[in-house]
């Protein structure tokens, strides 16, 4: 598979080109998601100890023919190669795994999870955007001025924290100095809680926001700086466009392809913050599952949400590519 | 998001990259080739002094290398001037708050905070230099072989990239933490072994553009070998956008390591790092002990800050481009 790399070119006779590259980057997705698999594969193999002597007790040792029939049962006796091959089909059926610890499959805690990592992240990220591209806008036309500055500090120390460190702060501050929100994520099971409850949602999803407004907005800075230089800019000015009008029309809407792409790109980035926001609020949602999982070492429930969350970033960087070839239309794909 | 975690490429045009889409992609070594030519006349400087120059002349950058020195010196230098125990658990003693004895108060242990700070960000920035470290070496040979070879190899090795790229480093790091019980070593491996990716498609890049200059073909033609030309010209040549690149590992795997130990799965008592010693504050919070959470938090704050600032007070100072606007 030849690599892919974009060259900026008249635009003409785009459709058959865009057709290859996506059909190409599609293939690559696949290869991916395999190589995904045989990493998580190759974790599961590395894991300590019995799977049968966990399940059944330190009992077991004593009877070694119910190991084996335990086993036998779920083709732990099969070389590696056939094992792969069985995890893979059932991955492909939809059967993630099986939790011991919580007695349950991992696909269905998975569905009771992942709603409310979904509506978190959802809100959050919109959030973030409506606030993160004002902010790179105003920055990248005030250049090096007070108001550049001042949120470039805010923006740098908000990267630099560390969620947690923002979430704590958020509990210290408005829930316990001033007891304005409660300091834990709506608990109650479904989706029902967090609208019934939605005022302890506002923490983690501004915990949330805070980190990726620092990522976005700094984004928004330079790719706006990047399009103040280019020619249309030059030309929309010549012909006597207002700055308001260059601005909005021109140079905004050009800045915003990068975010789109940016926003696929940060789902691993988001996920990450979202499971440590989950994990400071006791929020029930995935992310927060993940980390207990990892602290009772749940493997099958770490796997089997390892392979779905890879299965999100490849599905969303496949997506922010396309994306960005459908929103620039400068930009044509060659194999070289 | 350090949490950055976030653990992503640093924040810059040029990273939106990711090996898959720009369109303002333009290799860094074509423009200090032209750099040169657009000299005034008069004394010639040369690249490393300009690059130095333009570095100096960032207070943000400078700032950022002080706290950071500053850091470092506390960390390492500070218990010999500063000594407490930190091995010994005194309950008589816990969560006293700053007094003359102890200036930042004690913690649940007994433990007396400002030692603590030391002995814990000694960890922190050990781990986080070293995966540092490592990740680069590694992501440095993987992108450079990768690009210079090119064709069947250079696909091979950049899909398993792509393919640990898509698992989140927190997740894959917890994963292999929750397998292995983690100690200053193991985590330095699990976090470099997660961070070396963004390097390696950096590199790569670069090593693609390189690979065709004059030097490389000429030495190509006197005999040399592949190899030679990772290691001598290849390598080299991205040494710029290597160490911009390195300086955001130093700041990513910190963020790493102490998310880890905040949530529980740092090196074992009675050793911690700011992370673990945040995570024991929190217990705390509603007792209003607030000596148990800022110090720590303040500590982490400044120097991923601090190594942010010089990161990109490096970047500018490579990127020539960017001297001239």
């Amino acid at each position: 598979m030849a690599p892919v790399t974009p060259a900026p070119q008249a635009g003409t006779g785009k459709g058959p080109a865009l057709v290859a590259f996506f059909v190409r980057r599609l293939l690559q997705s696949i290869v991916v998601l395999l190589l995904v698999t045989l990493i998580t594969f190759a974790l599961l193999r590395m894991i300590p100890g019995n799977v049968a002597v966990a399940v059944m007790g330190p009992g077991a040792y004593r009877n070694p023919q119910a190991i084996k029939l335990f086993n036998a049962t779920y083709g732990f006796d099969l070389p590696w190669y056939r094992q792969y091959f069985l995890w893979l089909s059932n991955l492909a059926r939809g059967n993630l795994g099986y939790s011991w610890t919580l007695n349950q499959s991992v696909a269905s805690l998975l569905a009771n999870r992942l709603p409310k990592t979904i509506a978190l992240v959802g809100i959050s990220t919109i959030l973030a955007l409506v606030l993160a591209i004002p902010i790179g806008v105003i920055q990248a036309v005030r250049r090096n001025k007070l108001t550049d500055h001042a949120f470039n500090a805010f923006s740098t120390i908000f990267y630099a924290t560390p969620a947690f460190l923002i979430g704590i702060v958020a509990i210290l501050l408005f829930a316990i100095k001033f007891p304005i929100f409660p300091p834990e994520g709506p608990q109650g099971e479904g989706l029902g809680s967090i609208i019934t409850n939605f005022e302890a949602m506002i923490l983690p999803i501004v915990t949330l926001a805070l980190v990726t407004i620092a990522l976005f907005s700094r984004y928004m800075r330079s790719s706006v700086l990047d399009n103040l230089t280019e020619d249309y800019v030059r030309t929309a000015r010549a012909k006597g466009a207002s700055e308001r009008r260059v601005l909005i029309r021109h140079v905004m809407r050009n800045s915003l392809i990068p975010i789109a792409t940016l926003l696929g790109l940060s789902l691993p980035a988001i996920l990450a913050g979202a499971l440590i926001t989950e994990s400071v609020f006791n929020y029930p949602g995935m992310g927060y599952l993940f980390y207990q999982s990892a602290l009772k070492q749940d493997y099958p429930t770490l796997l089997g949400f390892t392979v779905v969350v890879a299965l999100a970033t490849v599905v969303g960087s496949l997506l922010a590519d396309i994306a960005y070839a459908v929103l620039d239309p400068r930009v044509r794909y060659v194999s070289s | 998001m350090t949490m950055n975690l976030p653990a992503d490429p640093p924040p810059g045009p040029e990273s939106s990259a990711m090996g898959l889409a720009t369109v303002t992609s333009e290799p860094l070594g074509e423009a200090s080739a032209i750099a040169p030519g657009m000299l005034p006349a008069g004394k010639p400087r040369s690249a490393f002094r300009r690059s130095l120059d333009v570095f100096l002349d960032n207070k943000l950058a400078v700032t950022g290398v002080a706290i950071f020195v500053a850091m470092v010196l506390f960390c390492f230098l500070g218990p010999v001037f500063y000594h407490t125990d930190q091995v010994h658990v005194n309950f008589a003693i816990e969560n006293m708050p700053p007094s003359a004895a102890h200036p930042l108060g004690t913690d649940g242990n007994g433990y007396d905070v400002l030692g603590r700070l030391m002995a814990a960000g000694q960890i922190s920035l050990e781990v986080g230099l070293a995966a540092a470290a490592l990740a680069t070496i590694v992501g440095v040979l993987w992108g450079a072989v990768a690009g210079y070879f090119g064709g069947v190899l250079d696909s091979a090795m950049m899909r398993l990239v792509d393919a640990m790229l898509s698992i989140p480093t927190l997740f894959l790091a917890l994963v292999v933490v929750a397998i292995v019980t983690p100690t200053t070593p193991i985590l330095i491996l699990v976090i470099a072994l997660t961070s070396w990716l963004t390097t390696s498609r950096l590199v790569r890049g670069e090593a693609l553009s390189l690979r065709v200059r004059e030097y490389v073909q000429a030495m190509k033609v006197m005999g040399g070998g592949g190899t030679r030309a990772v290691l001598r010209h290849i390598a080299p040549n991205a040494v710029g956008t290597i160490m911009v690149n390195a300086t955001f590992q130093v700041a990513d795997a910190i963020a790493l390591v102490v998310a880890l130990s905040y949530l529980g799965l740092g090196v074992p008592p009675p050793k911690q790092d700011w992370g673990g010693m945040l995570s024991d504050g929190v217990q705390y919070v509603y007792d209003g002990y607030w000596w148990l959470i800022f110090p720590a938090g303040l500590c982490i704050i400044l120097v991923i800050t601090a190594a942010i600032f010089v990161g990109e007070g490096l970047r500018d100072a490579v990127e020539v481009r960017l001297q001239q606007r």
